[in-house]
């Protein structure tokens, strides 16, 4: 029972490890800004949440756990809300995303 | 093994480091400060576990509050040239066709 919560915690761990790295990866090698956010969350959602998830099976029931939790509920939290207005001033200020040749920007 | 997860992180901030000083607007190094400061966040965690001195925590619970008020205070900074602004006016009811 222990070493298989060891086990799933490492699993968990090199997983989120991997999330961030190939989120970061998406943060360079992406072409334009709005697929550069997309690839931006991978790393604040699934590699952030796995490594603290393996964090927390390392931890066990006590006040680290509750620290742990709160830290996955202030990402959880505050990445949408910090993308959403990036998002928001990145169009107001007029960049426009990048589309696929020979389709038109939408009009509004 | 937590060796590892915090060399993968520091690969990671490398990468949005990176990304931080080619950006060409100012969102990418909004974007990616933002990444960075997340990954701050984990990369201190870890380093509480590596060390067995999970007072990190705290440490890391403060980093993401300030992370996140410093992205929201530079983007109200750029699109209203000043943090002082009220912000928007409340908008008109939407006209849609």
């Amino acid at each position: 029972m222990n070493a298989m919560v060891e086990l799933l915690s490492w699993i968990c761990l090199l997983a989120g490890g991997g999330f961030c790295m190939v989120g970061a990866l998406g943060l360079v090698r992406m072409p334009d800004f709005y697929t550069r956010m997309h690839a931006a969350s991978v790393t604040e959602t699934a590699g952030a949440g796995l490594m603290l998830l393996g964090m927390l099976l390392q931890a066990g029931m006590s006040l680290v756990a509750v620290k742990l939790v709160m830290i996955g509920l202030l990402i959880l939290f505050t990445s949408p809300t910090a993308t959403h207005a990036l998002a928001k001033a990145a169009l107001a200020r007029g960049l426009k995303p990048l589309l696929a040749s020979g389709e038109q920007p939408s009009k509004r | 093994m937590f060796a590892a997860v915090a060399v993968a992180l520091l690969v990671a901030l490398a990468l949005a480091l990176a990304r931080a000083i080619l950006g060409p607007t100012v969102f990418d190094r909004l974007q990616a400060a933002n990444t960075v400061g997340t990954l701050a966040m984990l990369m201190l965690a870890v380093l509480g576990f590596l060390t067995g001195r999970p007072d990190f925590l705290d440490l890391a619970l403060v980093y993401g509050l300030l992370n996140v008020v410093g992205t929201i205070a530079v983007l109200k900074f750029f699109r209203y040239g000043d943090l002082g602004e009220p912000g928007e006016a409340p908008e008109e009811p939407e006209r849609r066709a």
